[in-house]
């Protein structure tokens, strides 16, 4: 039998305003335990949240973003649980009205069309503090640094149909919060973590299957090898003839496994309730209207103008719209040359292989902005080599060197002084005489092989074309 | 020099420390004195803070010295219900879960009253978490009645209302969620002021339901509270349910005028549940207007019936989830006993909490949980909002309503928490006030056969604290219903 997999994604992310949701300490990632704190964040006797009204401002930016309705009569729910992350016992986020709801995301499918993936709602809540369990002394200690630190879930609806999709869903998602500018998404600093919510059922089969969760994942490689993983455990039980259990399981990207945490029966309730400490938030059309004008060119708006008006292949618009790192490069390299194409192309190819090369993300390139220009106008004014150019990428891109710097240093510039090219080559000749011979002979390859030997004996230094030339010209 | 609290309002010791004639440091010394002399009998404090206040005495003085007069009430000292923070001072809320805790952070009416250079002499006594309204289920014993040490002084401010009733205090905060500054104070024979909500900082008071708690002032007369709530009201950053007001003036109560004025009585608040000498006393208070120019009638409020429930379970709710931060975890009593997380939880909060305060706490659970909200708690907001509703309504035809405080005089001790049902419709005549967010000043107003006190309440239109304490400064000037009891020294807690 055939099964459809049907997926919905919950995504939580950290919001980069300069302060917490409802006081005034950083949110400024890791620092010493329990340092980014106050009473009010630690949820001490009589302190009271009060609200960082930019928060609002990020959580509507956000939701215009992604074509979301504002909820212009916002309350905050208090969401009752215990556990020792959460200083208060409760966590300050929005049930019953959240501040953006019926939004959708386009993504590209498997067979290559687009689908749009329909948001259902994003609120605004307080993140958690963090435990971490010292095995030495067998105890757990809680870093209330990241509590409070303002978050945005957005919930998409079971729209999603294949871990690829899921994928793009989550890169467009990550791309668009970062072009707003209101998170810098950072999963391995937990600033975009996703909650998986999955069914199968057969093909044919109005009704959706029993789904589970897995909550807190935070890389592309686990999200997509849990969506894998899950999907046949819940086949092979249907096939087998056992029942899936509505639950929420722990995925182990280590053991490649999920494992059961709790059931439906056991779920908590939370009882959510209006938080009576903070009063209702009202936002004016002119408050929406002010941040739909202030808001970036997004993903879909720059690919387009690439391919229209730039030119570009739309693949590689795809990629490179979908990071935000690699459009500032793009843009201010193709500004600074001239040349949008040629740009595109550096960062489609070497740009990339180095990046999976040394196994970095785009967001942790840390080369100046302007060197690719610099590389690209030095090898089109046949300053220096497409190899040597290569090379000196290689070395910015793992060093920030300067490069016209780095190239005067190391001698990298391509040898104008054509006698010197010239008594290199004849020496060459001489020195090959076994390949000038092949050569006269009637064997052309014997003539790369010279070309290679002074390309080599030239440091790669000289016009390729100049030293064909020469060549002929002493062995013809 | 010997001062005697019974017999000196604030404002009264106030102009003479400013004139210069009573130093500050010897009102603080008047204060520890007296409670050395009354407080094994009352009970009203659970601390005092005697080097801070000496401390800050003298810088007060060196102020007033130099001519530097801050506030109405600079150099007087005040006390302050346990349940309000104040830093580098345990505040304990009465309760073994925090009768450790020490705040690194003064709640905003503190730091308000050491701005107007008030001195802060020690923490009152309360019901644990300020749940109840007798001032018994305190971990620090219960408080005193001082017209009758075998019965309650009412509560949850029962340290509040006491302690100035019987001089152990010039003026003292204390905290009302259904009734408890109004109902101490009518229980001790004294005046107090429910602000309307959201016009005193919440920031630093131990939350018992944050939709219904207020600090406000409790003294000798309305003309002190006014004093004082001048000094504590007024919008707060810290607090976002704290409104921006116009700013209060207390010299505006002392020219107030009664004549014209319209004064609704609801009849539910005279009906039979209310003892008949009280009921008699509220309508004597109604000829006192009268005499005075006002028109007094009585109205119909109906919705006045659910309001108790409604109350209860809002308020029990509210407190469920605000005490949920008591975990023994971060702050407060930590079981020593706990074998894992679960049992952490469960021991530090069945061994850290006191009876009552577990019966809210498993109400609100229950209220809250998804089976109930429907028919519990989402009823008895729309209850809160009806009686709200009614309440405008009634005062757009009056300028304010009065009503009796409780429907009996300070009862003996132990009846209440042996049936808190009764107990909790002991609270039928304040409960509306918060439900409803007014302004309520609570004025003793005769005295029963027993020779206890009574006390009738004005309640008020939103944010016009103004009207309904000019009000009653009138009748505190025509009347003569504040008495000091005979004190008792020295007898055993």
């Amino acid at each position: 039998m055939n099964y459809e997999l049907t997926l919905g994604l919950e995504v939580h992310t950290e919001l980069s305003t300069k302060t917490k949701i409802f006081c005034n300490c950083t949110t400024e990632f890791g620092g010493e335990q329990n340092t980014h704190v106050c009473e009010g964040c630690l949820g001490m006797p009589g302190t009271l949240p009060v609200l960082n009204k930019s928060v609002v401002d990020y959580a509507i930016k956000t939701g215009l973003a992604t074509n979301c309705s504002i909820t212009q009569f916002n309350k905050f729910d208090r969401k009752n649980y215990f556990y020792p992350d959460l200083p208060k016992a409760y966590q300050i986020s929005q049930l019953y009205f959240p501040i953006c709801q019926n939004g959708f995301v386009e993504v590209n499918t498997d067979d290559g069309n687009t689908k749009r993936v329909r948001i259902k709602e994003i609120h605004m809540e307080e993140d958690a503090g963090k435990l971490i369990h010292d095995p030495w002394e067998d105890c757990t200690l809680v870093d209330y640094n990241r509590g409070a630190v303002p978050l945005l879930e957005i919930v998409s609806e079971p729209d999603l149909s294949s871990a690829q999709e899921a994928i793009e869903y989550l890169e467009k998602l990550r791309a668009i919060l970062q072009y707003v500018g209101v998170s810098d998404c950072k999963m391995q600093e937990g600033s975009f973590r996703a909650d998986i919510n999955l069914s199968v059922r057969p093909v044919g089969q109005k009704e959706l299957g029993v789904r589970t969760e897995m909550k807190n994942m935070n890389s592309f490689k686990a999200i997509a090898r849990a969506i894998e993983s899950e999907s046949k455990r819940q086949i092979e039980l249907i096939e087998e003839g056992k029942t899936v259990l509505q639950e929420t399981r722990r995925w182990d990207d280590n053991k490649g496994k999920s494992f059961a945490m709790r059931s439906k029966e056991n779920a908590q309730d939370y009882k959510y309730f209006p938080d009576p400490d903070l009063p209702p938030i009202e936002i004016s059309d002119k408050q929406i209207e002010d941040i739909r004008k202030s808001l970036p060119e997004l993903p879909e708006q720059k690919k387009l103008r690439y391919v229209t008006q730039l030119g570009l292949p739309e693949y590689d618009t795809g990629i490179i719209t979908n990071s935000v790192h690699l459009v500032a490069l793009f843009e201010k390299t193709a500004e600074l040359c001239g040349n949008p194409k040629e740009a595109a192309n550096w960062i489609m190819v070497e740009l990339m292989k180095l990046l999976n090369d040394s196994a970095t993300l785009p967001e942790d390139m840390s080369f100046d902005d302007t060197s690719l220009a610099k590389i690209i106008n030095l090898l089109a004014e046949n300053k220096i080599t497409r190899d040597t150019a290569k090379k000196v990428f290689a070395k910015v891109f793992e060093d920030d060197v300067d490069p016209e710097q780095y190239i005067k240093d190391n001698n990298l510039a391509v040898m104008t002084d054509n006698t010197l090219i010239k008594s290199t080559i004849e020496k060459v000749v001489a020195d090959n005489q076994k390949s000038v011979d092949e050569y006269k002979g009637g064997k052309t390859q014997a003539l790369q092989y010279l070309i290679g030997q002074s390309m080599r004996a030239l440091r790669g230094q000289a016009p390729a074309q100049e030293v064909t030339k020469i060549l002929k010209e002493l062995l013809d | 020099m010997n001062i005697d609290f019974t017999k000196m309002t604030a404002l009264e010791l106030a102009k003479k420390i400013q004139s210069g004639e009573i130093k500050v440091r010897q009102a603080v010394d008047a204060v520890y004195e007296s409670i050395d002399k009354f407080d094994s009998t009352y009970n009203c404090y659970i601390s005092t803070c005697k080097e801070k206040a000496y401390k800050k005495a003298d810088e007060v003085q060196a102020r007033i010295d130099s001519g530097n007069i801050v506030s109405a009430l600079a150099g007087v000292p005040v006390s302050v219900k346990d349940n309000i923070c104040t830093k580098g001072i345990k505040t304990t809320a009465a309760s073994k879960m925090l009768e450790n805790f020490n705040p690194i952070y003064n709640a905003t009416v503190v730091d308000r009253m050491e701005n107007a250079d008030m001195i802060i002499v020690g923490k009152l006594n309360l019901d644990e978490f300020a749940m109840g309204n007798t001032t018994e289920t305190s971990i620090f014993g219960a408080t005193n009645n001082p017209w009758d040490t075998s019965r309650v002084p009412g509560g949850s401010s029962g340290g509040s209302a006491v302690s100035v009733a019987v001089g152990e205090a010039v003026i003292s905060l204390g905290s009302d969620t259904g009734g408890s500054i109004s109902q101490p104070c009518s229980f001790c024979g004294v005046t107090g002021l429910k602000p309307t909500y959201g016009s005193v900082s919440r920031h630093g008071l131990i939350a018992c339901a944050s939709s219904l708690d207020q600090i406000g002032p409790i003294a000798k007369d309305v003309v002190d509270c006014a004093a004082l709530f001048e000094i504590i009201s007024g919008k707060d950053v810290k607090d976002g349910t704290s409104m921006e007001t116009p700013k209060f003036d207390y010299s505006k109560i002392l020219d107030g005028d009664a004549k014209g004025k319209k004064i609704g009585i609801p009849s539910e608040l005279l009906g039979e549940n209310i003892d008949p000498q009280i009921k008699e006393a509220i309508q004597n208070t109604a000829k006192e207007f009268e005499k005075l120019g006002a028109t007094v009638e009585e109205f119909s409020l109906p919705i006045v019936k659910y309001s108790v429930p409604a109350y209860y379970v809002i308020a029990s709710a509210e407190a469920s989830s605000n005490l949920s931060r008591y975990d023994g975890v971060k702050f407060g009593y930590s079981t020593p006993n706990a074998t894992d997380l679960q049992d952490l939880y469960i021991k530090s909060r069945s061994e850290g909490f006191g009876m009552e305060v577990k019966r809210r706490l498993l109400l609100g659970n229950l209220v809250l949980s998804k089976d109930y909200y429907e028919s519990y708690y989402e009823k008895a907001l729309q209850t809160k909002r009806l009686v709200q509703q009614d309440l405008l309504k009634a005062l757009e035809k009056y300028d304010m309503l009065l009503a009796p405080v409780a429907p009996t005089t300070a009862y003996k001790k132990d009846e209440a928490l042996s049936s808190p049902l009764d107990m909790y419709m002991g609270s039928f005549c304040t409960v509306m006030v918060n439900l409803a967010g007014l302004p309520a000043v609570s004025v003793p107003c005769g005295f029963d056969n027993n020779n206890l006190p009574i006390g009738m309440q004005l309640i008020g239109k939103p944010f016009d604290e103004t009207s309904i304490m000019q009000v009653a400064h009138i009748f505190q000037k025509t009347t003569d219903f504040i008495k000091t009891p005979e004190l008792i020294q020295g007898v055993a807690k």
